[in-house]
């Protein structure tokens, strides 16, 4: 192989020597740690991705050794390659973590937060994302947004009002499955993830849209309500599959099997995409070869335990009214209008025992 | 007095005119009147005399600008192109003219068809595109026929298709329809819808001069631009440089529109006076019905509303002229933009929150919702403005309005996040006693008007 130019590049005052052409993102994840911005669009698999959730913006304070002059706004870094001798500020600029705290506030003003019913919730980027650089009260004061509900059948959920439109799963479908049978309909904060005409997404591969999907918007109806993700034991494992590599993450409880996902590294990405018959429908341990525990980073506010000691050992002193600066509760959403889930019909004090998923599974339209 | 005496008292009243000079010559819309009139003759002396080099050199040294708001020096943008062996090239018109209050190009187009269709095919032998495209606005629906019947025309007379006058130049022009989207007049967004696809700003770079219309080498410009080329060739560049002052050079066209007694598309030379060009009966001819002006968004809605005190001179009292620099003097601080040349006036009668509320209504419909910022914070500005216009606001919201249009601007993929935010911007930088008026007085706010208050008050000139 050719010998390839080298960029020399420095990021939060860290140098490191990159191919050319490699972006400021990937420049920053070879540094690791807090040096790569947070993205929630970009996905280095998916080609044309990036660019527009603006959360992984950058300060770029010295364009190149050629010519020095920095770049007068803030950069997208999943997009913007490195010069030689660039030089760039993430979380080093006052002015990049400023607009990343507004880009997270516009993410949520809009978002249910129904983290508590969604099932997403421990392995959110965007939970993550809030509780890094969102504030614990809201500027918001509307309704937000909802969405006429789309079915788009039995093996795929969607919940359009979590949609930060990240476009992952557009691509995933466009680059991966041999028809492409949703898109982005409308336009403006009224955008939304569809297929145009009523249809069941069932392409062979489509089920990865779940995996690269960043937060509650579409996930696995298979695992519907049935687990928290933190309560489940990831292991590797892998079959002999005729149309995939067959290689997966298994969620167990137990010894029994809750979910299958694909394989992530540590930047939430998909190593090997995998086939919906391994997804969906291979739910037995004995359709698997164990190969070990896989090591998650567990990088979920949830998982690293930051409420551990404060949760059920002392009541919180901030109240909503404090954190919200004098002002009352307000009901900005009604949850059922949302999740679907503790449907009002349900009177969960006439069970004679707990409340168990099954309960709540006749709500299916 | 005989007419010859007359003449030059009448230019130096009405300017020089460059592209409508022949506007009001019945039958113009038509080839025939057109050539008789002097119509494509710098088409022949283009293709006839000139190479696409000295062309680009030409417009370079011209000085224009470009005229769909951003200003950017066209030649330059030509000079960009480029030129991979066996790709093609294209030249795309932007004639998605859909910026609230501006309203030239559909003059131009209207009327004068025939001088864009002969500025596209300089401009195309210029950038070596044989196949060149209009993009239109959806709403522009009848113009399009006006259109396709000049390029039918042209290619009748050998002006168009194949072999232009025999110099072995082949060009070809098609009208293409968008569907009434305000983002597809941003260069790249016009490109995807072109191509058949969501009209989805594109992430730059790379920009259209290196990956453009089917990833091939492409120029957008805005039609104002593309027509005058034509007096660009005729007169050569250095002439047209002499017209206007400074890096402004060359007529503009501005729509003028809002409480004015005559709204209307004037060419202009852009050493006029703010002043001259509202209250002379050449022009704008002053207030509408005896009342005071309070405000004005000299370019287009995007730009930066302007009260009367800074609108006709600048801050440090100079008078202020129709021109890129003029109109910018002072910055965000004190000054607004040329932008698109969309001069809306408001009177004393008007509601700046009510105005400010509808423009930030309009970005919101508007946004593409790609970007995270422009996506949500256009429909919070929305909220939070229609709140105080109906008299549920609060005082905190002036400044959450404040940090949200902050927090918009240069963080989104295209301008349309800065276009949405540099109104709200401006409206509280300039009348922020207008809107505390409205929070403190939402009752009165339903049923009277601010008022001129003191917006046209002379401005203190420091020594």
């Amino acid at each position: 192989m050719s010998e390839q130019t080298l960029f020399k590049v420095t990021i939060d005052n860290i140098t490191i020597e990159v191919p050319a052409g490699t972006t400021i993102l990937n420049a920053a994840r070879k540094i690791g740690g807090d040096v790569a911005p947070p993205a929630m669009c970009y996905y280095s698999k998916l080609e044309g991705s990036g660019g527009k959730c603006r959360t992984c913006l950058v300060e770029v304070s010295k364009g190149s050794e050629k010519d020095p002059r920095p770049m007068p706004k803030l950069v997208a870094s999943c997009r913007t390659t490195v010069m030689d001798g660039m030089e760039v500020k993430n979380i080093t600029s006052d002015r990049v973590i400023d607009a990343r705290n507004g880009v997270v506030e516009f993410l949520l003003i809009n978002h249910p937060l129904d983290c508590p019913v969604c099932d997403q919730a421990g392995e959110c980027h965007l939970q993550d994302l809030s509780y890094e650089h969102g504030k614990a009260g809201t500027r918001y004061e509307f309704q937000r947004r909802t969405f006429k509900k789309h079915d788009l059948g039995d093996k795929i959920q969607l919940h359009m009002t979590r949609c930060i439109l990240c476009y992952r799963c557009v691509f995933t479908a466009d680059q991966l499955t041999g028809k492409r049978e949703h898109g982005v309909l409308d336009r403006g904060d009224h955008a939304e993830i569809a297929t145009y005409i009523e249809k069941n997404l069932d392409n062979e591969f489509i089920g990865n849209v779940i995996d690269v999907c960043p937060v509650g918007a579409l996930t696995d109806k298979t695992f519907r309500f049935k687990n928290r993700v933190w309560f489940l034991k990831p292991v590797d494992a892998h079959r002999d599959c005729p149309t995939c590599s067959g290689k997966v993450t298994l969620w167990n409880r137990g010894d029994e099997v809750y979910r299958v996902t694909a394989r992530k590294d540590q930047w939430g990405e998909v190593e090997d995409w995998i086939c919906n018959t391994c997804r969906f429908d291979k739910k037995q341990t004995s359709d698997w070869v164990i190969e070990g525990p896989r090591l998650i980073d567990r990088h979920s506010v949830i998982a690293q335990g930051h409420y551990a000691g404060t949760v059920g050992t002392h009541k919180p002193t901030e109240t909503f009214e404090a954190v919200h600066a004098g002002r009352q509760p307000k009901l900005l959403m009604d949850i059922h209008s949302i999740s679907e889930v503790n449907q009002t019909n349900i009177t969960l004090s006439k069970l004679d025992r707990p409340a168990h998923s099954t309960d709540f599974n006749h709500n299916k339209d | 007095m005989s007419a010859e005496k007359m003449l030059p008292q009448i230019i130096k009243n009405m300017g020089v005119k460059l592209l409508l000079d022949k506007a009001h010559v019945p039958g113009i819309r038509f080839f025939e009147t057109y050539r008789k009139e002097g119509g494509y003759q710098a088409v022949e002396k283009a293709l006839k005399q000139m190479d696409p080099a000295s062309i680009v050199e030409e417009v370079k040294k011209s000085g224009v600008r470009g005229r769909g708001g951003a200003g950017f020096p066209a030649g330059m943008k030509w000079s960009f192109i480029a030129k991979p062996e066996g790709v093609p090239r294209h030249l795309v018109c932007n004639a998605d003219e859909s910026e609230p209050g501006t309203f030239k190009d559909r003059y131009l187009m209207e009327f004068l068809p025939h001088l864009l269709i002969e500025g596209l095919i300089i401009s195309s032998f210029a950038l070596g595109s044989n196949d060149t495209y209009i993009y239109i606005r959806g709403e522009y629906a009848w113009i399009v026929d006006i259109l396709e019947q000049a390029i039918d025309e042209a290619k009748a007379a050998g002006f168009l298709g194949k072999n232009i006058l025999g110099t072995g130049f082949d060009c070809n022009i098609y009208v293409q329809r968008g569907a009434g989207a305000y983002i597809c007049g941003e260069e790249t967004a016009l490109i995807e819808s072109l191509e058949g696809k969501r009209g989805n700003p594109r992430i730059k770079p790379p920009f259209p001069a290196i990956e453009g219309l089917w990833k091939r080498p492409t120029v957008v410009n805005n039609v104002e631009t593309l027509a005058a080329v034509v007096p660009i060739i005729n007169m050569g560049g250095d002439e047209y440089a002499k017209i206007g002052v400074g890096r402004s050079t060359g007529t503009k066209l501005i729509s003028a529109c809002g409480n004015i007694n005559k709204p209307g598309v004037y060419e202009i030379e852009m050493t006029l006076s703010v002043e001259e060009f509202l209250y002379s009966d050449e022009y704008c001819g002053g207030i509408a019905n005896g009342k005071r002006l309070k405000a004005c968004i000299p370019g287009g809605s995007s730009v930066p509303i302007l009260p009367a005190n800074l609108l006709l001179k600048t801050a440090k009292g100079e008078t202020r002229l129709m021109n890129y620099e003029s109109l910018s003097d002072g910055g965000f601080a004190t000054g607004s933009m040329m932008g698109s040349g969309g001069f809306i006036v408001l009177d004393e009668d008007q509601c700046i929150v009510k105005n400010t509320y509808t423009l930030a209504r309009f970005y919101r419909h508007e946004s593409c919702g790609q970007c995270s910022p422009c996506r949500e914070g256009t429909g919070w500005m929305e909220k939070i403005l229609k709140n105080i216009d109906t008299g549920k606001g609060k005082m905190s919201d002036i400044d959450l309005l404040w940090d949200i249009q902050r927090k918009i601007e240069g963080n989104t993929i295209c301008p349309l996040g800065d276009a949405a935010a540099w109104p709200v911007a401006a409206a509280i930088r300039h009348f922020r006693d207008e809107f505390e008026w409205h929070v403190n007085h939402p009752e009165e706010a339903q049923k009277r008007n601010y008022g001129l208050a003191h917006y046209a008050d002379p401005i203190h000139v420091p020594a």
